[in-house]
């Protein structure tokens, strides 16, 4: 296997920052306690995806997992930090080869009702790309729609219907066949599988699967549900606001979860082997990302706390080999 | 044995469209005991919403009921006059939506929605009102609530939104709560919290409950009976656990299959082929019947809901029965 990690993230940071309006900078001006309202969407996340490897990103709501696939996938610039692919830094390419190495990199959306032109055919989706980046290798435009839109499970007939003429199942398959049609070897899902029924998911889940040994394609697999991502990764990656707090293969997480937060939320997903059971509480909300705790952030909701965890920040480190975990308790 | 709180006989909704009739909800009977839980499982467009919307009268043209009785505590709900609906709903039967900003007013303070729901009903002092609503607040689990209930709608996070619906919800101290799939828009450790409040209440207070859901996971934990529809029709119900266990529809079969926990790590899930049918035009017979692994000729005849099993009805004519034939 090649030592260099398909994608490496180092330090990635993103802010968003809401800058103040007349009245704030008037007011700011005149001494008032007023200050621009900055948003930690991801902070300091240090990532490497190996060729082939399925990563899963778990999280909650406001944990910053779709800032960073959308940051991964060259949607959103980071605020800091690199992004390497095959060891070389995306920033520091540019023209056709920056365009190339943008390319590899493909997304499939959440919602695939929002992420589809409704005013565009299926030919013209899934094809756009392909015929503006010269791709289509002599193979006649058609040709290469129709192959596309076999491989993920659409009828070709269907190419001159307009999205809405879709199911939910259907339709994320037009944003697979977008995404693949220009030959990519990174996808990354965000939540594409989140808005559909059970038995459309396990169809979309095999495709993906399907379409990885086809096509030796490489993951970043986000999602809330804990179940798709046992189930598809190698890899589990989780987050809570804007940091990663443990890191380890599937089994390992699943079988040996380090970090509290990691334990609590295994806890609380309701799985259908447990019947008539008292459900295991986490207690408290999750914190605004605005104003996030000090020191640990799961500190305030944390079972363990400890005073260290409230000023401290624990450092993401090894605890057993491939097994990485945030949390203080590892050091005593 | 007692009456049940519940008891739905052969409900027919149906939506008068200029495409035809579609028959969202075709023939649904069930009922629900005191202080018990019933889940209602479903894919979209099962009919699983529709049923809930019947029982609490608000189906909207041109959808209505065309057939069949619902029996609340003796009355047939499906023919009360809308005066008379008015009375019993946010009283008797509460319901609790997917999104709680469905239930809540954004331009008006919690206490403004509570007080008035208290006194909608029942005639006390506005004291006594904000009282009630201050303690139901504390019952779901809502800190502080004195300082909460002066608060607007979106000052509250997704999970609290909808404790305050829950606690709207629980204001009259109901019979009966219908749930339409309310923690399916929350994250999975606030989706614990609220999980384990309702199966607190349900227990203390003796509520019934319907609790109407895609989820089977969520089912497994929280209710005690379950009915799983398909294309407006309840295909099998019965005790969670053996339901879950053992299940004897082909669809529910497949459903549990195809639940990711349930497979092995890294092989395809097992998956239903096909989508779910039109309601506007089913073809005769058995709905499921074009995905079926099962099906035959005789599936092209209407099956019937019938009890198989002690306690088990199920609507098929070949159901999984039996260790020999486990898939």
């Amino acid at each position: 296997m090649n030592a260099t990690p398909m994608l490496e993230l180092r330090g990635i940071t993103r802010r968003f920052e809401k800058k103040l309006d007349f009245a704030g900078r008037i007011a700011q001006r005149l001494g008032a306690p007023v200050r621009e309202e900055v948003v930690h969407a991801v902070d300091g996340v240090d990532l490497a995806v190996r060729k082939g490897e399925v990563v899963g990103l778990v999280g909650e709501s406001g944990c910053g997992k779709s800032t960073l696939g959308r940051m991964v996938a060259g949607i959103l610039p980071p605020t800091e930090g690199t992004i390497l692919r095959d060891g070389c830094d995306i920033k520091a390419l540019s023209g056709p080869e920056a365009r190339q190495m943008k390319l590899r990199t493909q997304m499939i959306f959440q919602d695939p009702y929002a992420s589809l032109n409704p005013r565009m055919r299926v030919l013209d989706i899934v094809g756009e790309a392909p015929r503006v980046h010269g791709l289509l290798d002599g193979a006649s435009f058609d040709d290469y729609v129709d192959e596309q839109m076999s491989r993920a499970g659409l009828d070709p007939g269907f190419k001159r219907r307009y999205p809405h003429q879709f199911s939910g199942g259907q339709r994320q398959r037009i944003g697979i066949a977008r995404a693949l049609a220009v030959k990519p070897d990174f996808i990354v899902c965000d939540e594409a599988v989140a808005a559909l029924d059970v038995s459309i998911q396990a169809q979309i889940l095999n495709l993906f699967m399907r379409l990885r040994r086809e096509l030796d394609l490489t993951y970043l697999f986000i999602s809330h549900d804990l179940g798709v991502v046992e189930h598809l990764s190698d890899r589990v990656v989780i987050m809570y606001l804007g940091r990663v707090v443990e890191e380890a293969n599937t089994e390992t997480v699943f079988r040996r979860p380090n970090h509290p937060y990691t334990r609590s939320l295994l806890d609380s997903v309701p799985r259908i082997e447990n019947r008539k059971r008292a459900f295991s509480v986490v207690k408290g909300e999750i914190p605004s990302p605005i104003n996030p705790p000090s020191g640990c952030h799961f500190h305030p909701r944390c079972p363990l706390v400890m005073e260290r965890c409230k000023v401290e920040v624990p450092k993401l480190r090894e605890i057993a080999p491939g097994q990485r975990s945030a949390c203080h308790l590892n050091d005593q | 044995m007692t009456a049940p709180t519940l008891e739905v006989r052969d409900l027919q909704t149906h939506f008068f469209t200029r495409a035809g009739a579609v028959k969202a909800v075709d023939g649904v009977s069930f009922s629900v005991g005191r202080g018990k839980v019933l889940g209602l499982v479903g894919e979209s467009g099962s009919g699983k919403s529709v049923t809930g919307f019947s029982i609490i009268g608000l189906v909207d043209p041109p959808g209505r009921i065309a057939g069949g009785s619902i029996l609340f505590q003796g009355r047939d709900l499906a023919k009360l006059s809308e005066e008379e609906m008015r009375d019993l709903r946010g009283s008797r039967i509460a319901m609790i939506f997917q999104d709680p900003m469905m239930t809540l007013n954004p331009v008006l303070r919690i206490d403004t929605q509570m007080i008035e729901t208290v006194l909608a009903h029942k005639r006390v002092s506005k004291e006594e009102a904000r009282q009630r609503a201050r303690d139901t607040l504390g019952m779901v689990g809502i800190p502080s609530p004195d300082e909460r209930l002066k608060a607007y709608p979106h000052q509250f996070s997704g999970g609290m939104r909808q404790r305050v619906a829950i606690a709207i919800a629980l204001l009259h101290e109901p019979q009966l709560i219908v749930a339409d799939e309310p923690t399916t828009a929350l994250d999975v450790t606030i989706q614990g919290q609220i999980l384990a409040e309702v199966q607190k209440l349900c227990a203390t207070t003796g509520t019934s409950m319907i609790w109407i859901t895609h989820d089977l996971s969520v089912v497994a934990g929280l209710a005690d009976d379950i009915a799983v529809m398909y294309a407006g029709r309840i295909v099998e119900k019965g005790a969670v656990g053996e339901v879950l266990d053992k299940p004897l529809h082909p669809y529910t079969h497949g459903l549990i299959g195809s639940v990711p926990s349930r497979n092995k790590r890294g092989e395809a899930l097992r998956q239903i082929p096909g989508m779910t049918p039109s309601l506007l035009n089913l073809p005769p017979g058995c709905a499921f019947r074009a995905r079926c692994p099962r099906a035959s000729e005789a599936c092209l005849a209407e099956p019937v809901m019938a009890e198989i099993l002690p306690g088990r009805e199920v609507r098929c004519i070949h159901p999984h029965l039996g260790a020999s034939e486990a898939a």
